[in-house]
Order: structure tokens, then sequence, then C-alpha cells
């Protein structure tokens, strides 16, 4: 695992723990009616998941299972690694989302092996495709295993714990120059989604590349995901989260709250600090302190929201 | 840094339109071009090309990137280190970009 044999026997426990300590998961939240609130990683999450009653559920993302270069040469081990936090939780999330990028390459060894991975972890989970899920030829690998009963080119919608669940694709059809795109037949699904939900029902909405524009210059936004929100800004309490950008970037923008989770495979630049957005190497001992997992959680009839990451390690 | 190093051809219009016509497709030419792709950027971003020169792109990211020219060419998915050349017949101009990164544009001339 990532160069790391702690599951070789021999290897004393104190290092077991060192391990488990920085080994990366996801963002948890937890849904108890109104507002989604992430707990952060797994460890600061576990204390709180027991006291707030109601839904949880967890996000991971960008685990790009392929990925060999130095920046992290065992994407797949740390894919692992977040599984395994994932299963040591005391109270199992109801589910899991995971925003794309699944794979690095879209082979379908890559896409066997993170189905491998992540199915260890018994949850139900929700994709939506990244751009690295969509490069095979025929463009099919993806769809033929998570796209059914989805639209277009797979997004969908469903209800869980009193909120209203609804992934978007973002990465197909992109244009010279462009960023993210939704694309008008999307945007008119999702209008008709919406058509008379009440104003009250939590919305999240979750996709690949950020539907806000986090940073142009390298692509992070999404053209059209201003009409997105347009869409979903009357509704009482709005969650959009996402992946691409391999760190936890977060703003509150009236009852819409914005959160990116962390690849659980390499981590990237904040915008502009350096010559592009491609992976970052750290150093062997940095690395999982910038991978990570979130939870959310939703807490009835709280009003103010709360976004705390804590990455693998700290 | 080894994109610029080609560049010393003259602009002969019957020279290139000869050249359209008896390329030779699998040899390389002494004024055949190469494009790096550094840091998401297509290094160089615009090329002047004749009729005839075969443009060869690398990706040297850890990234996959695509050369795409709407309506005119594209390429497989470039892993690290993968090649793509396409041979310029017809003159214009050829606007193109990285179909995963569309902020990734370059354009290439052929006179
Ligand atoms: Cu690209």
């Amino acid at each position: 695992m990532s160069g790391h044999d702690h599951g070789d026997d021999g290897v004393s426990r104190r290092k077991v723990l060192e391990c488990m300590t920085w080994a990366g998961t996801g963002v948890l939240w937890t849904v108890t009616g109104g507002v989604p609130r992430s707990l952060g990683i797994i460890d600061s999450a576990q204390a709180a998941t027991a006291a707030v009653p109601g839904m949880s559920f967890l996000q991971i993302s960008d685990s790009h299972v392929g990925f060999d270069k130095p920046a992290n040469p065992n994407a797949l081990g740390t894919l692992e690694e977040a599984v395994g936090k994932i299963n040591a939780m005391p109270a199992k999330p109801s589910f899991m989302i995971h925003t794309g990028d699944i794979t690095h390459l879209s082979k379908a060894a890559e896409f066997d092996n993170a189905e491998r991975i992540i199915s260890q972890s018994k949850l139900d989970v929700h994709y939506v495709p990244g751009e690295h899920d969509f490069l095979d030829e025929e463009v099919k690998f993806y769809r033929e295993r998570y796209g059914r009963g989805t639209k277009g080119q797979g997004w969908y919608s469903f209800d869980a714990g009193g909120v209203h669940f609804i992934g978007l694709v973002n990465v197909v059809d992109l244009k010279a120059g462009g960023l993210g795109n939704l694309g008008a037949e999307q945007l008119a699904w999702l209008q008709d989604d919406l058509r008379g939900k009440s104003k009250s029902t939590p919305i999240v909405l979750f996709a690949h590349i950020p539907l806000w524009t986090v940073y142009p210059e390298w692509g992070w936004g999404t053209e059209d995901g201003g009409r997105a929100l347009e869409q979903v800004k009357g509704f009482g309490s709005v969650t959009v989260l996402n992946g691409h950008i391999h760190q936890v970037m977060q703003k509150v923008e009236g009852n819409v709250t914005f959160h990116t989770a962390r690849s659980t495979a390499f981590p990237q630049p904040a915008p502009g600090a350096a010559p592009s957005p491609g992976p970052m190497k750290v150093e062997d001992t940095k690395l999982r302190s910038m991978l990570g997992v979130a939870s959310i959680n939703f807490k009835q009839n709280e009003q103010r929201l709360a976004i705390i990451d804590t990455p693998l390690q700290g | 840094m080894k994109t610029l190093n080609r560049r010393d051809f003259g602009v002969d219009l019957g020279l290139a339109l000869a050249a359209a016509i008896l390329l030779p497709a699998t040899k390389a030419r002494a004024d055949d071009m190469d494009i790096h792709i550094d840091n998401f950027v297509f290094q160089p971003a615009e090329l002047k090309i004749k009729t005839g020169t075969t443009v060869t792109w690398t990706n040297r990211d850890d990234i996959p990137h695509t050369i795409v020219s709407v309506g005119k060419f594209r390429s497989k998915t470039l892993d690290t280190d993968d090649k793509f050349s396409f041979t310029f017949i017809n003159a214009g101009d050829y606007k193109y970009f990285c179909s995963l990164h569309p902020h990734m544009t370059g354009m290439i001339k052929v006179e």
C-alpha cells in the first residue's frame, strides 16, 4: 500500500497506528433535515455523528485509479486506505457519493480495480463522471457501469433523508477556451426535476468540476454553472459538492454552500500557486495530509452551515 | 526545451504547393515541427508552417491531454510522453484545443 507495508507481519502496532492516522478518506456529511453539515474526516466526524441524529453520507473524489506518477505512485493504494478508514467508522454513513475521476485513463482494468476497492465499503455509491472517466474511444465504460437509470450523459436525481440529491455531468462537450459545461439538455432536465419541489426541500447538487468559478485560468469552473445555480437559489438550503481541484475550497453565498473535496490520489496546487494545475509532488511524509474524504451532516432546524474538513493526516 | 529550433524555413508559396502534391506521407521532412505540452501549455502556442508539414505533439505532463481541431483532426488521449502527428495538406488556420482542459488552446497557420 503506497510503499507503506503496514499490513505486513512484523510491523509494530505503533507504526500501524501512525499509518492509520494519515490514511485518507473523504468528507462525511450528516443530514438531519434542513441544513447540511460537514463533519470533516472520519476521526473528528465520529464523535459528532454519534451525537447528531439523522442521516449522514460520505463524499470521496478523484481516485484516479491507474495514476502511477511520482506525485503518488500508488493511487489504488491510497484509495484502499480511504476505504479502510470508512470501514472503521463506528457509525456507518447511509451512502457515499463519488464526484468523479474514478479512473485516470478510463481503462476497463482501472474501473475494475476501483470497483473492487470501493465496493469493500459496502455502501451504496452514487457517481458522477470526471473527464478522466470519459476517455475510452466509445465512452462506454463509465456509462455501462454507472449510467443505468441516468439521463443524457449520466445525470440523475434521488431523495434521501428528506434531501433531494442531484448528480450533474459537466465534463462533456467542452468548448475550446471554455470551462466545464452542462449544456441546454441537462439544464432543461434540471428545471423539470425541480418543478413542484417545495422550497424548503434541502438540495444537494454534485458534479465533478466546480459549478462556481474557482479559477478560470485553469479551467476551474463551469461555463453555464450559473444557470443551474439560478434554478436552485430560491430553495432554503442548497449544498454544492465538487471534486476536480484536489483540495478543499468552500464559500457560502446566501443559502448556497459550495464545497470541493480532496482527492484520494494526489494533491494539486492552490490556484495560481504553480505553473499548472498538474499533480503536485510533495514529500512522502506529507502526501496523506493532502488527501482526504468529506463527511456531510444535515442537521434539522439548524440555519447555520458549518463545513469542516480535516485531512487524512493532521 | 527544444520547441523552437526548427523555425528557420522560408516562405515560398510555389514550393509549398509542390510539397502538397508530392508529399511522401511517411517520411519525416526537414521542416517537420514539434510541439510540446508542458504544464498544460502548448509550446509554441502558435506555429506558421507550409503545406505538407507534419506537426508532432508530445505530452510531457503527468496528466493526459488531447489535441482536437473541430472538424479537422482529433487525437486519442495522450498519456505522459505519448505523441500525436498530423500532416497539414491544406492551407488555412487550424485552431485546436485540449478537449479535457479546454483552456489549453493553440493555432497552426498553414500557408
Ligand atoms: Cu488537457
